[in-house]
């Protein structure tokens, strides 16, 4: 039995109510106020797709050991490097194991079904035992434009294996049209569509059906056997108009996300399906038709193993931890979309050593330590001589990772002198429940919020991005719980 | 314990140049004249040095790498010239090698001097730390006053001060320094402003404002060092070395949970050597007067506690009390302190050692500021790098042998 053993999500802490987009720029195209409804996720700026695609596998993984983990890809229209591999980034921060196979799904909305169905054939094929499929997109709309506002930022992971499945992968079907709704080449900042009618009667309104019927006379089925339909359409006309002919009830419709997410791109059907399974109960018949330049088409049913993954983040519990980003301008300047003065001390960037990184290894990419096997202090960052000044053992250390680990607040600060995008630069000292003492950044947070003793996870961000150079550096801050 | 430094070594002439945002001053003008008031001051010649110790810290702003800059300002002929850089404890890492030389016989008169150009940046505050691996990778994008300000912040938790109650004892420190410094023609910061004016200035790093910060400035001290059997033969009154000790935290304050972040275990370990060295058996009783490293309020306030002049807890009682005020028992930063004679890293222990000297010889501006009790001992401080594994230097120095 193939299908999905676990899954996780991740949406940022930021959301900025479509109302506030269209306030500051309605006045350029007031057509706007037809899609200035509801709230969309904002990426912080510490934050892209890789971050995200981890986070969201953290909590799908939830303590799943990760030798089992034989393969793992990212999906996504946004993933930040064309060249390097950015789910090879992903693993190194998921401490996977040197032998696995990675990929990036990219360039298209589908992508996050495409893979899926790539790690459902490999695990049948019998080579890899468990494949973790990752999905997150951060796409930007021009400023104004009507994309500006659908778009959202979010993340999901699904981990696929044989065994206890909480859902059994029953069936497939792919459809490839070459249909140019949105394109962006590897020169453009902004994606580019043609007129929204268009693309939503002769795009959705027509492939979607057309896979749907491609699926169920492949394998003889009606629309009356699925319990849950997740359709990755981000227009919410079009998707009651496609299951009012499909003679689907709304009942039978997932929720797109579109009034408190946005449109999450590759990551869209995805996030849609952990939602679904946030609610769904044994024996429950789903059906994902992921959108992009065609349509993917996967059959889930539901088995009682679900019961046994509750205790995730998932899309229920990220949706409800959220801060307003109210000031417009502030997600300009987050997204490098508008110039802004950094001071002489911000132009200061010393130059990124990249075989020192390297050289650096786990220790940067997942927050390896050592623990000293003679007195079984964890300590940051690896050390040869333990640092336990009643010990000083020299050479007895094991690895030991903080990224899992919780911890607590022992000093902290907001500093204005420090150059941040995001001030005043919040950072501190965080001492672990289990040993250990690290000096961190903390963020997804107001520096009024924080107190000395404050408990802390970590999470996986993007320190800095290397413009002159074309580098981003990864590392991990603290989050309060 | 070895034997130590004790009355092995004096300092028989010092120079310290105005400190400040010396614009038109290159580091060639501020060694030459710091050295200038030092040589005349001690009665020598450049040809009568054997050896040399430069102490600068950012040289990368301005002064230069190696003992080039300051050979090359002074034409020293062929001396052995080193460059000395240990952060903020720069400075005395310059007086302590020429005292060792000194001491060991390897050197008859030895010079130390330190000079910082920091003002050529174009932004408040420090250059960042750098390249290195710690700061780009592992640490947070760390500034000085972010340091301390979670020293402040610990120290506030863990003795139940509000951020109004702790930013008002911080605040009297600084006022306290104004005060001073108002009286010093040589300090960077002259004004003189209230309590409330320092308590609701712009913040710098939460909790620290304005007033919590030191000047960042331009300047150079120099100091001429002899045998101490010898060193009367320069001048009557010359000033003896007591003691010279270096401590420094290996990172454990960073990495390990023992540190309770509310002080300095490198101040606390150098103070109590040199106590030991100098023969101090009771400093609050016996030290007359303090140069502290007051890089920011909260270390002023922590040093004394690490130093074992306030117990443990109590400094903000004898911080209220005027403990350390002008006229209180003993008077810390008589010259303004780091607060407002300023910090040019690599002069400021030197010119510490400079304020204690003149203090020690009753010429500290006679009349204006110079203190007024029977003076005997005096006691220089600083420390740098990163709060929680921080280099610490403790000079003591005397009058009498």
């Amino acid at each position: 039995m193939v299908g999905i053993i676990s899954y996780g999500a991740y949406i940022p802490r930021y959301r900025m109510s479509r109302k506030a987009i269209f306030s500051a720029m309605g006045w350029l195209n007031s057509a706007t106020a037809s899609v200035a409804r509801g709230e969309k996720a904002v990426s912080n700026y510490d934050e892209d797709s890789i971050t995200m695609a981890v986070t969201a596998a953290l909590d799908c993984l939830n303590g799943c050991p990760n030798d089992s983990i034989g393969g793992l890809s990212l999906s996504s229209t946004t993933a930040p490097y064309l060249e390097r591999q950015n789910a090879a980034i992903c693993a190194a921060a998921l401490d996977m194991r040197p032998d696995i196979r990675t990929a990036d799904f990219c360039a298209s909305l589908k992508s996050g079904t495409t893979a899926l169905i790539y790690a459902c054939d490999a695990v049948k094929a019998g080579d890899i035992e468990r494949f973790l499929v990752c999905a997150a997109d951060s796409r930007q709309g021009k400023p104004g434009s009507s994309m500006e506002h659908t778009l959202g930022d979010g993340a999901a992971a699904l981990l696929v294996g044989k065994g206890d499945v909480i859902a059994e992968l029953k069936g497939t079907y792919s459809l490839t049209r070459d249909f140019p709704d949105y394109r962006r080449t590897h020169e453009e900042r902004f994606i580019r569509g043609w007129e929204e009618r268009w693309v939503r009667n002769e795009g959705y309104g027509k492939i979607i059906p057309e896979a749907l019927g491609g699926f169920l006379k492949k394998y003889r089925l009606k629309t009356e056997d699925f319990e849950k339909f997740v359709i990755s359409c981000p227009v919410d006309s079009t998707l009651n108009s496609i299951c009012k002919k499909m003679g689907v009830e709304p009942a039978r419709i997932q929720n797109n996300l579109m009034d408190r997410v946005g449109d999450t791109g590759a990551a869209l059907s995805l996030m849609m399906l952990v939602a679904a399974f946030e609610e769904a109960k044994a024996g429950e018949r789903i059906l994902v038709l992921g959108y992009g330049n065609g349509c993917d088409v996967l059959f889930f049913q539901v088995t009682d193993q679900i019961e046994k993954i509750r205790e995730r983040m998932g899309i229920k519990k990220h949706l409800e931890r959220k801060e307003n980003l109210e000031n417009y301008l502030k997600y300009l300047v987050y997204r490098d979309l508008i110039p802004v003065d950094t001071g002489i001390r911000g132009e200061e960037v010393p130059p990124v050593r990249v075989s020192l990184i390297q050289r650096e290894g786990k220790t940067l990419s997942a927050l390896y330590g050592s623990k000293c096997k003679q007195c079984g202090t964890p300590q940051y960052p690896r050390q040869r001589v333990c640092i336990n000044p009643q010990c000083g053992a020299i050479d007895k250390m094991e690895n030991y990772y903080f990224y899992d680990k919780v911890g607590r607040i022992k000093s902290f600060t907001g500093d204005y002198l420090a150059f941040s995008i995001d001030p005043p630069a919040i950072y501190g000292l965080v001492d672990f429940e289990e040993g250990g003492r690290l000096y961190l950044d903390i963020t997804d947070c107001r520096l009024d919020s924080l107190k000395v003793g404050t408990s802390v996870k970590m999470s996986f961000r993007r320190r800095y991005a290397d413009k002159r150079r074309g580098l981003y550096a990864y590392f991990w801050k603290a989050v309060p719980i | 314990m070895a034997e130590g430094i004790r009355n092995k070594v004096a300092i028989v002439g010092m120079g310290c140049t105005k400190f400040g945002e010396l614009w038109d001053k290159s580091s060639e003008d501020l060694i030459v004249e710091a050295y200038k008031e030092a040589a005349e001051d001690a009665g020598i010649e450049i040809k009568e040095i054997d050896g040399a110790w430069f102490a600068s810290c950012f040289e990368e702003v301005n002064v230069g790498r190696g003992g080039i800059p300051l050979a090359r300002a002074l034409k020293l002929p062929n001396i052995p010239v080193t460059r000395v850089e240990n952060f903020c404890a720069s400075g005395t890492e310059a007086i302590r090698g020429a005292c060792y030389a000194v001491a060991s016989g390897a050197c008859d008169i030895a010079l130390a001097i330190g000079c910082e150009k920091l003002k050529d940046t174009g932004f408040s505050g420090l250059p960042d730390l750098g390249t290195g691996e710690e700061n780009r990778f592992y640490y947070p994008n760390i500034t000085a006053p972010g340091m301390f300000a979670q020293v402040a912040n610990a120290y506030f938790a863990k003795y139940g001060l509000s951020r109004e109650e702790g930013k008002r004892v911080l605040a009297r420190i600084s006022w306290k320094s104004h005060q001073n410094g108002a009286l010093n023609p040589r300090a960077h910061l002259r004004s003189a402003p209230t309590l409330e004016v320092m308590i609701n200035a712009p913040i710098i790093s939460d909790p620290l404002g304005l007033f919590d910060c030191c000047g960042v400035s331009d300047g150079a001290a120099a100091a001429i060092i002899v045998r101490a059997d010898v060193a009367k033969n320069f001048r009557p009154d010359p000033i003896y070395i007591k003691a010279l000790q270096i401590s420094l935290t290996p990172a454990t304050g960073i990495g390990h949970q023992s540190w309770d972040g509310i002080h300095f275990e490198s101040t606390r370990i150098a103070g109590a050597k040199a106590y030991q060295e100098a023969g101090v058996k009771n400093p609050r009783e016996e030290i007359n007067l303090m140069e502290l490293h007051d890089c920011f309020s909260i270390s002023e306030l922590i040093t004394y506690e690490s130093l074992q002049i306030s117990p443990i807890g109590r400094a903000r009682v004898d911080v209220e009390e005027g403990f350390y005020d002008f006229d209180g028992t003993i008077p810390c930063q008589s010259d303004g302190g780091l607060k407002c004679f300023g910090h040019p890293i690599g002069a400021s222990g030197i010119r510490m050692a400079y304020e204690v000297y003149k203090q020690l010889q009753g010429k500290a501006e006679p009349g204006k500021r110079q203190l007024k009790d029977n003076l005997r001992l005096g006691l220089t401080h600083n420390h740098g790098g990163i709060c929680g594994s921080l280099v610490c230097s403790v000079a003591i120095f005397g009058n009498e042998l």
